[in-house]
């Protein structure tokens, strides 16, 4: 009964859904702001994924906001789950599982550094590349449990990135009488160094969403977590 | 490239079936990592790849593991130590 009830409001939901797509012509979106960021993002913020320029430099309150509400989730996340002390009681990972880890801990943690650094010339970010990283930091957890993250350090790493975030963001309010402009010289479209202070943002970013990501998990795997 | 959408949207249609009606609660979260992955290949195919790697990274990795965590949590799923090779019992 309960998976009829289901079923007949996802039906629901889809016929919404195509009437919706219905009443609008594909991939030909009513509004102009896409094409004029198109048009102007190269000259205006000098990013060359557009994406983080919208992310960053024309939307860059929005990603604050993200950012608070997700260290909102973890906040409370940590809160409910309580601190680890460590899964004693879990038997260490098999062979294959410890080797892999080896192998792969390198490998996330550059390509999550490479996602972050480069967020704005190819596609990814800090979000994305945050998300690496907590992945890259939990499987050595995984295979040795005895091991857990310092989450002094942790905290540390986030409340600075999240402080670097804000302050980067002021330092424009003063300079540039607008909260997250962009700052610094624009430098040559498409090179690692340029656009200004949007790849000092998303390390920041990245920083935060990976030390956050990977404090949720280590307090998820640990089995005997008491709140305080 | 049809071919392609229509592979990747009925194994996402069918990888969101098995959510519903898988009885195993671990192969329903892996069920539900397999729809996010294939909602971002759907958006590599819409050349939104941005989106696909946030999907991939969140939607196929990270929230699967969160909630095969979270079912151990809460009791619903034993990874036994005692048990040879850590199968699960749910």
């Amino acid at each position: 009964m309960r998976r009829l009830t289901t079923l007949l409001f996802l039906a629901g939901l889809v016929f919404l859904l195509v009437v919706l797509a219905d009443s609008l012509p594909f991939g030909d979106p009513p509004m102009r702001v896409g094409t004029a960021i198109q048009q102007g993002a190269a000259s205006e913020v000098g990013a060359a994924n557009f994406v983080t320029a919208v992310v960053l430099g024309y939307r860059g309150l929005d990603t604050l906001g993200e950012l608070s509400i997700l260290f909102a989730a973890a906040t409370a996340g940590g809160l409910v789950l309580g601190t680890a002390h460590g899964g004693a009681r879990r038997r260490p990972g098999g062979f294959i599982l410890r080797t892999g880890s080896d192998l792969l801990f390198p490998l996330l943690l550059v390509v999550g550094l490479y996602v972050v650094v480069h967020g704005h010339l190819t596609p990814g970010g800090g979000f994305q590349g945050g998300v690496v990283l907590a992945a890259a930091f939990f499987l050595p957890m995984l295979a040795r449990p005895h091991e857990t993250l310092n989450h002094t350090w942790l905290s540390l790493v986030e409340g600075l990135a999240g402080t670097a975030f804000i302050a980067i963001g002021l330092l424009a309010l003063f300079h540039d009488h607008t909260f997250l402009a962009p700052l610094f010289h624009k430098g040559v479209f498409g090179e690692l160094v340029s656009s200004g202070s949007l790849p000092l943002l998303y390390l920041a970013v990245g920083l935060k969403v990976g030390s956050e990501l990977a404090s949720l998990l280590s307090r998820l795997a640990s089995e005997d977590g008491t709140a305080p | 490239m049809i071919w392609i959408a229509v592979t990747l949207v009925v194994m996402t249609l069918g990888a969101a079936l098995a959510v519903m009606l898988l009885d195993n609660l671990l192969a329903a979260v892996a069920a539900a990592s397999v729809t996010s992955l294939g909602v971002s290949l759907m958006f590599v195919v819409l050349k939104a790849p941005d989106v696909a790697m946030t999907e991939a990274a969140v939607g196929a990795g990270l929230s699967a593991l969160i909630l095969a965590l979270s079912l151990r949590r809460l009791g619903l799923v034993h990874l036994n130590p005692t048990a040879k090779g850590g199968e699960d019992d749910a």
